[in-house]
């Protein structure tokens, strides 16, 4: 039988839902393998079980904390994909202000009228099983995960930086051209895109578990770069694991 | 008749983010019929106080998925304003290529894969698989060229990566042009006039609804208006961009957590079909004949038909790229640097016409570059005050159906609109209360 495959999407801008469906080519393979039956976005069905539950978006409401527990308990694997899910993503940039200051920023007086948390990754409230990194996620990330579990085989892992796959690829070193670059200390598997299209690094896969935290300060005195400037992008996308 | 009525549609299907549909009525007076918007509040306006406008668009892109390019593109532009950068033309021209490719990639996706479901009554597009393969595979190639316009020109179609304030960090290759152009000429030409047949087909089972409202969008003097041009309503004309918020207005109501927005009246309406009703007159013969082929007229006031408008969009959009595309070729590409060079420091206002509608960013910045004030009013926010005006007018013209066709009647009312509500609140359930 075909694995029951489900999408949800939380706090998120359903970048990486709409991913999957530009992946316009291999779209009728992948439903010759998978049973697509719950998908919001695009579609109507509903359904009670799932062999593997895909989870776009972060956690930032107390109906998003009961939504994603009644998932939980209907999926055999849960997998977070997109940083949003991942660690917080953009969302958790929130949690750096006082809580009524960004309700009043919005919503002014009727700042109360709707509740709100900080946004936490999916990890925060229930158990992941695996996850899918970047902003968006990469489509063939995530074909390589479907296809893992699919097979039944272990998906892979990232243990280099971003740079590395920089330098493979023969990019020229954006802090060349005057660039704050997350590069050093962001997990790889993104294959260095954005460098490669002269970007610098924003860190939306996360930091390394072990990042370089010497050889990137060095890297920011040699182009004299101040310490603090480089630890704001990392906030960017890591505002939920990074202690300034 | 002195019906009771209740519908609850909870998290409405096939449109972008949460809403329900709520509808109550009793012994025949309707009480209550609205779209009620329960997509978790993201509070990007908070995110972006401090940050740098090196960030700014990359941050903002993802308030939506759908429309990242649209949000980039009025980031963009906003910062410019506010920190007086000039573009040159080759960036102009660049920007609205990817505005035609992005418009051209979600109007597809609506049409085929979000609307025409509705029409062929079936819950998905996976179906049609079976029924009708030729047609999906002619939309999936349609978004995959649409989209390689969006991952040549801006490094990836969703959050594109190239485009930045002053300008580009990458310039795609002539020969990727070219082959764009060739693909656009011999492929999607002939998919986007298919497309239209097949729109013609499937126009019958478009409801016949009417409710004249204030249609706002852009309006350019050389041009059909997406990149760029005043703000023009329908009732009282042209409004400079810098003045948007005489024309939002917008206000909280307690059942949706995006704002809603009026004003010459309770509502506007904004997106395609406002964009035909204000600027049709610039659009190319062969959209024109289109619209025709598929039953628009101009001033047309049913909502149903917005989708129809898209269409139309497609057509134009694929023809006017190819006039861009010649004029890129024609100047000769160059690499240029951005310019990102500050020449002041201050209020900037930015603002597009993206696939759903009118959109506005407006950043107030500090001598250092960085964000103190952000606002951001979104089209599907504009359009939700109008889709509840809509629905009060609906439900007493069609009391007499079932419950099940008048709750089909209102989804698909809500899905016309294209909503993108991540971006609203920064949609869809019906809700009848019996």
């Amino acid at each position: 039988m075909k694995p029951k495959v489900a999408f949800f999407d939380f706090t998120s801008c359903e970048g990486c839902q709409l991913n999957k469906l530009n992946l316009e080519n291999d779209l009728l393979d992948i439903l010759k393998h998978v049973d697509i039956v719950e998908f919001r976005e695009a579609m109507d069905d509903r359904a009670d079980l799932y062999d593997v539950a895909f989870i776009e978006g972060s956690i930032s409401t107390p109906a998003c904390v009961e939504r994603i527990h009644d998932i939980r308990r209907r999926a055999k694997i849960l997998v977070a994909i997109g940083s949003c899910a991942v660690n917080g993503g953009v969302n958790a940039m929130k949690n750096l202000h006082p809580i009524d200051e960004v309700r009043e920023t919005v919503y002014g007086d009727d700042k109360y009228l709707f509740a709100t948390l900080p946004a936490m990754a999916i990890s925060s409230v229930v158990k992941v099983d695996y996850v899918v990194r970047g902003c968006p996620m990469t489509q063939q990330d995530f074909l390589r995960l479907l296809i893992s579990l699919v097979l039944g085989k272990q998906p892979p892992k990232y243990r280099t930086p971003v740079c590395v796959e920089c330098k493979l690829r023969e990019s020229e070193c954006l802090y060349n051209r005057g660039m704050v670059c997350l590069g050093p200390i962001t997990r790889g598997g993104c294959d260095a895109i954005c460098p490669s299209f002269g970007q610098f690094c924003t860190g939306c896969r996360g930091l390394m578990d072990n990042p370089n935290l010497e050889g990137m300060s060095e890297i920011m005195t040699n182009h004299g770069i101040s310490l603090e400037e480089a630890q704001k992008r990392m906030l960017l996308y890591n505002s939920n694991e990074v202690k300034l | 008749m002195s019906r009771d009525l209740n519908i609850k549609v909870h998290h409405l299907t096939r449109v972008e983010g949460h809403g329900n549909i709520v509808v109550n009525m009793k012994n025949g007076v309707l009480e209550k019929a609205h779209l009620s918007i329960v997509e978790p509040p993201r509070f990007f306006e908070a995110m972006l106080k401090g940050r740098s406008f090196h960030e700014a668009a990359i941050i903002t892109s993802r308030i939506c998925g759908i429309c990242s390019l649209g949000h980039q593109m009025t980031s963009l532009v906003t910062t410019e304003d506010a920190l007086g950068l000039e573009i040159s033309e080759q960036t102009r021209l660049l920007r609205k290529l990817l505005v035609h490719g992005a418009t051209f990639q979600s109007n597809v996706l609506h049409a085929y894969f979000l609307a025409a479901p509705d029409f062929l009554n079936v819950g998905s597009v996976f179906p049609l698989i079976a029924t009708h393969k030729d047609v999906v595979l002619r939309a999936l190639r349609m978004k995959r060229l649409a989209n390689d316009i969006g991952d040549i020109v801006s490094g990836r179609a969703v959050h594109p990566i190239t485009p930045v304030p002053g300008g580009f960090t990458s310039i795609p290759e002539k020969g990727e042009l070219l082959e764009i152009k060739r693909r656009l000429l011999e492929e999607a030409l002939p998919d986007g006039l298919e497309t239209v047949e097949t729109m013609k087909a499937l126009a019958g089972a478009i409801p016949q609804f009417e409710r004249e409202t204030e249609y706002i969008s852009l309006k350019h003097g050389d041009e059909y208006a997406l990149y760029e041009g005043d703000i023009f309503s329908s009732d009282t004309g042209l409004v400079s961009v810098r003045n948007y918020l005489d024309v939002t207005n917008e206000f909280v109501v307690k059942h949706s957590t995006s704002k809603h927005t009026r004003y010459n009246r309770s509502s506007y309406f904004v997106g395609a079909l406002a964009r035909w009703n204000n600027n049709q007159a610039q659009l190319s013969e062969e959209a024109h004949a289109a619209a025709e082929a598929m039953g628009l007229k101009p001033d047309c006031h049913n909502p149903f038909m917005n989708t129809i408008a898209q269409v139309v969009e497609i057509v134009h959009c694929i023809l006017d790229s190819v006039r861009i595309i010649d004029k890129l070729i024609a100047n000769g590409l160059k690499n240029e640097k951005p310019n990102q060079t500050p020449t002041r420091y201050g209020r900037g206002v930015g603002s597009n016409e993206v696939p759903r509608g009118i959109l506005f960013h407006d950043y107030t910045y500090d001598n250092k570059g960085n964000i103190v004030a952000a606002n951001c009013i979104i089209p599907t926010g504009q359009n939700l005050a109008n889709i509840d005006d809509d629905m009060m007018k609906l439900v007493p013209e069609i009391v007499d159906k079932s419950k099940a066709e008048i709750t089909s009647n209102l989804e698909m009312l809500v899905r016309a609109y294209d909503p993108c509500i991540s971006c609203s609140v920064h949609m869809l359930n019906v809700e009848f209360i019996e």
